[in-house]
């Protein structure tokens, strides 16, 4: 690979490429092509990606690494300006990654306007990509809003019943929080004299109360994002009513998005004012982690239990981030890449059982075991992952963080441990009602295993979860650089 | 400048007025003498014209700031710019319009004609160098529209429309008249560029001048259709023809751009103080109410009508920083806006057949469906009006909001960005009824290649814009810089 070759750029535009040929090329009666077409273009855009993993120098500590930088309104003195660090480039390889699956798992499941279905997936994979890549605010903010439009159109066009008032929820909700942001990138804009450099923000000194508004403002956007509790309302709506893949999409990646804000940008630009109110992100992650925990327990709709499960591990990524020591940083680093993993293999379990039954209701399924072993192993595999079994890589970001919660403060650790009972908790039982006892029902009866392409997405989810599980050292050796140099820097007040 | 001196090459700055005049004149006569079934022969004389003068126009972009007719004229980069916008927009409109009109009988002479003279008067509008040429300008652009909305004249509700816009926009005339003598008074000339030197004297009446320039700002918010002065705008632009509509919706937003421009940041660009407070009131108010009443709008027309209320309070955003910065910000936006109006009623057209009209919200149900292409083109112009990147107008406003921000009104900024959330709402609306509903009845897309052709370029525009919105944001610059 050439030097200065822009990586990052291809690992946005490839996907977006593919996604308009996909568009052009769809035909309603022979989907075929444009599923070729789609998987190509996934593919391509990971092993587009591969080069960021190989290429990457840990000894770069905090610095930016494959930057691409040109000017894009020089008015403005906007610059396409693009760089990965150790949090954003593992986070890009997980979505690509990602992609890939739901191309592969849309098979069977989408059979209506299957083009536009497949090329909305690949042109967001591409603003996912540009929305971690990004090193310009006003970059960042168009790939984050133009994310906004492919995921209402997901969940609006092929969801399930209430789809059109959980996209409109979904969009409101997302846009009301990233305006507020919009709003701070002005004020900064002119604090620097006119840059949209998300570094030189890093390095503005701001008064006390500029940085509480920044970090409210942004926090806005971001905890909607996340979700954080109160604000994650619009989460189980989405997930229940989105098809399968935008569920994976949105639990594996999307949710990332607002946690990976948190670091790059509240958390520098406002040092102060995250340590100033870090006890109420902390509360809030408790909340999520323990009440929440508490809600998913009642769920009777699969999906929406995997819904309350994502925000209640969420929570444990921002309580590990507002703990502001190297523990916690780097187990909500790995749990939001482990949780990645965790939640697209258990949405699109369900999605699998959807498929052939139709019905998200645990109730009507029963001993599903005995007419599907593969895929029984494979669903308790995913489930013990999710409710934090050492050997997957559910335990590692949790038992990260708990430690690091631990150096802080006991009662935090206590109550965050408390996830390790109630996730085992709602995750087996529900796996208990859907696989074991006596089959249920005829339709059960008449279930048939897991086919090929089944097989595939679900065994390499399985060897994700199990290697991070077991060996999260390369994971680990990648993320600590930059979150040593991340800590340092907000360790370092910007009053003056 | 005395009439000795006089000879034809100091009329060169006015050259596509000229030009434009005489086209329209040519129609006129033309138009009686040509029989009734060849009657497309005008209206490929008026695309020409507008053509021929946009070209003419076009050439002038980049020579230095000119005046004539004793200084009452004045060709600068600003005007040269916003000239030939103006025309290419009218020219869309035409495009636009045309299988409309022939189905109901109403692509005449006289529209065309009345057309042309609008657009002579939104190019004499921008080039005013002085009170009365901008009065005139004004004036002969508002008879036009007045007569245009009346030619349905068995439609009761364009009857009306015409009435309503007729005695509000007299009454709006008679203001600005008002507050222009009061300007007089004050300075003692009405010549834009006196009358900005003297209000920096000590001889100007300054209360005077302040009197006068709070009718003159009411006249200019009328005619932008800001809030309290819009009640105008929504029942115009829903009782009109739609070609009607889509002309009185585009190309006189540049206009009106130049009028403020002229007036405010040029003749009373001393008194930025005090106006500046005035258009505050007015961006708040339009922005606020005109995307709070749009959710409740069943039809398309009048949903856009209040959407244009609150378009109007975000360009006032822009012109209330008096900076260079807002200026050229809000030149970007109003050609931007420009775009994305033709885009969205040019849409309404094409779905629009003999005896049917596409203007309510549910005509645009399943629209997927029926054209995949169509659905993504009003797809982007959606997005695009509710200012969601990519599409041109999340930079509109961003460039607009900056600049408003740097003159230190950060509340309204903040304001604005919350109302956009609101805003956001009936565009989605409309999109969910795209993509997400069934055809409530029979969709066809009506409209000939080039229409199609058309449409498709002014949408992939407004994506395009968005992607490198460079070139045309530094051609604002440059013009606004250049022209003050």
């Amino acid at each position: 690979m050439p030097q200065g070759f822009p990586i990052l750029s291809l690992v946005i535009w490839l996907p977006i490429a593919f996604g308009v040929a996909v568009l052009a090329t769809a035909s309603e009666r022979n989907p075929g092509p444009a599923r070729w077409t789609a998987l190509a273009g996934s593919v391509l855009g990971f092993v587009a990606g591969i080069p960021l993993w190989t290429g990457f120098s840990a000894a770069a500590g905090g610095a930016m690494q494959f930057e691409e930088i040109h000017p894009w309104i020089p008015l403005f003195n906007v610059n396409y300006h693009l760089g990965v660090d150790g949090i954003s480039m593992p986070l890009i390889l997980l979505n690509s990654f990602m992609t890939v699956l739901v191309v592969i798992a849309h098979w069977e499941a989408v059979t209506e306007k299957v083009g536009q279905y497949l090329a909305a997936f690949l042109i967001m994979s591409g603003l996912i990509n540009g929305t971690f890549a990004a090193l310009d605010a006003i970059v960042f903010y168009v790939f984050f809003e133009a994310m906004l439009i492919p995921m209402f159109l997901i969940i609006g066009v092929w969801g399930g019943p209430n789809r059109v008032y959980a996209a409109v929820k979904f969009f409101l909700y997302t846009l009301l929080g990233s305006l507020l942001m919009l709003a701070a990138f002005i004020y900064l804009y002119h604090q620097t004299n006119g840059s949209f450099e998300i570094l030189d923000y890093h390095k503005l000194p701001l008064g006390d109360t500029a940085q509480k508004l920044i970090f409210l403002a942004m926090f806005m956007s971001f905890a909607v994002k996340v979700p954080m509790w109160p604000v994650h309302t619009w989460l189980p709506d989405a997930h229940v009513e989105a098809p399968t893949g935008g569920s994976v999409i949105l639990a594996a990646i999307t949710l990332k998005i607002g946690a990976y804000g948190f670091l790059r940008f509240n958390m520098p630009i406002a040092p102060d004012a995250s340590h100033a109110l870090a006890g109420f992100m902390i509360a809030l992650s408790l909340v999520a982690v323990v009440y929440i925990g508490l809600v998913a327990l009642v769920q009777s709709d699969m999906k929406k239990l995997i819904a309350y499960s994502s925000i209640s591990h969420m929570g444990f990524v921002t309580l590990g981030f507002f703990l502001f020591n190297a523990e916690g940083v780097l187990g909500g680093l790995v749990q939001m890449v482990s949780h990645g993993f965790i939640s697209a293999a258990m949405f699109l379990c369900v999605g699998v059982l959807y498929d052939r039954v139709h019905s998200r209701q645990i109730a009507d399924y029963g001993g599903v075991a005995n007419t599907m072993p593969v895929f029984a192993a494979f669903f308790v595999l995913f489930a013990m992952a999710n409710s934090g079994l050492p050997a997957t890589s559910g335990f590692v970001g949790e038992f990260f963080v708990i430690m690091g919660a631990v150096k802080v403060n006991f009662w935090y650790a206590f109550l965050a441990a408390t996830t390790l009972i109630f996730g085992a908790a709602y995750t087996l039982w529900m796996v208990k009602r859907v696989l074991y006892g006596e089959v249920a029902n005829a339709g059960v009866a008449a279930l048939k295993d897991v086919n090929g392409r089944e097989l595939v997405f679900l065994a390499l989810l399985a060897a994700c979860v199990l290697a991070m599980g077991i060996y999260p050292k390369p994971f680990a050796d990648v993320m600590n650089p930059t979150i040593h140099e991340l800590l340092k820097h907000v360790a370092t007040s910007k009053l003056s | 400048m005395n009439t000795a001196t006089f000879s034809l090459a100091t009329l060169a700055p006015a050259i596509p007025e000229i030009a434009l005049l005489a086209f329209a004149s040519l129609l006129l006569v033309m138009d009686l003498f040509v029989p009734e079934r060849e009657k497309h022969a005008t209206y490929w004389l008026a695309i020409a014209s507008l053509l021929g003068t946009a070209t003419l126009a076009g050439t002038t972009i980049g020579t230095p700031s000119a005046v004539t007719f004793q200084a009452m004229f004045v060709s600068d980069p600003m005007s040269q710019v916003l000239k030939v916008a103006v025309l290419l927009a009218v020219a869309a409109t035409l495009v636009y319009s045309r299988l409309y009109l022939q189905a109901r009988e109403m692509l005449r002479g006289e529209f065309l004609c009345l057309a042309l003279f609008a657009t002579l008067g939104m190019m004499v509008m921008i080039s005013a160098h002085h009170f009365l040429t901008l009065y005139l300008g004004l004036e002969l652009l508002a008879l036009s529209l007045y007569a245009m909305v009346a030619l349905q004249r068995d439609s009761v509700r364009a009857t009306e429309a015409a009435m309503k816009y007729f005695v509000l926009g007299a009454l709006a005339s008679g203001m600005l008249l008002y507050g222009m003598s009061m300007l007089y008074g004050a300075t003692g000339s009405l010549d834009i560029a006196r009358v900005a030197s003297a209000l920096g004297t000590p001889y100007a009446s300054q209360s005077l001048a302040v009197f006068g320039l709070v009718f003159v700002v009411a006249g200019i918010a009328f005619k932008l259709g800001a809030v309290p002065f819009h009640m105008w705008i929504p029942d115009v632009y829903h009782g009109a023809a739609t070609p009607t509509t889509l002309f009185i919706g585009a190309a006189p937003k540049i206009a009106a751009f130049a009028f403020v421009m002229r007036l405010l940041a040029q003749a009373l660009g001393g008194m930025g103080a005090d106006w500046q407070m005035m258009l505050a009131i007015l961006a708040a108010a339009s922005i606020g109410l005109g995307n709070l009443v749009a959710i409740a709008q069943t039809n398309l027309k009048r949903m856009l009508a209040y959407s244009t209320i609150s378009h109007m309070g975000f360009l006032l955003l822009g012109i209330l920083s008096g900076t260079d910065n807002g200026y050229s910000s809000a030149m970007f936006y109003v050609l931007t806006y420009v775009l994305m109006t033709l885009g969205a009623f040019g849409m309404i057209l094409l779905l629009s057949r003999a005896g049917f009209e596409a203007e309510e919200l549910e005509d645009f149900k399943g629209l997927n469906r029926r054209s995949r292409w169509f659905a993504f083109v009003m797809l982007v112009i959606a997005f695009s009006l509710a200012g969601i990147p990519p599409a041109v107008g999340f930079l509109a406003k961003l460039a607009v909001l900056q600049a408003a921000w740097e003159s230190g009104f950060a509340g309204l900024v903040v304001f604005a960005v919350l109302m956009s959330v609101v805003g956001a709402f009936y565009y989605l609306r409309l999109v969910k009824l795209m993509y997400m509903d069934e055809p409530a009845g029979e969709i066809t897309i009506a409209g000939r290649a080039d229409m199609r052709v058309l449409l498709s370029v002014n949408a992939l525009a407004v994506l395009g814009l968005g992607i490198v919105p460079a070139p045309l944001m530094d051609l604002c610059a440059r013009a606004i810089t250049a022209s003050l």
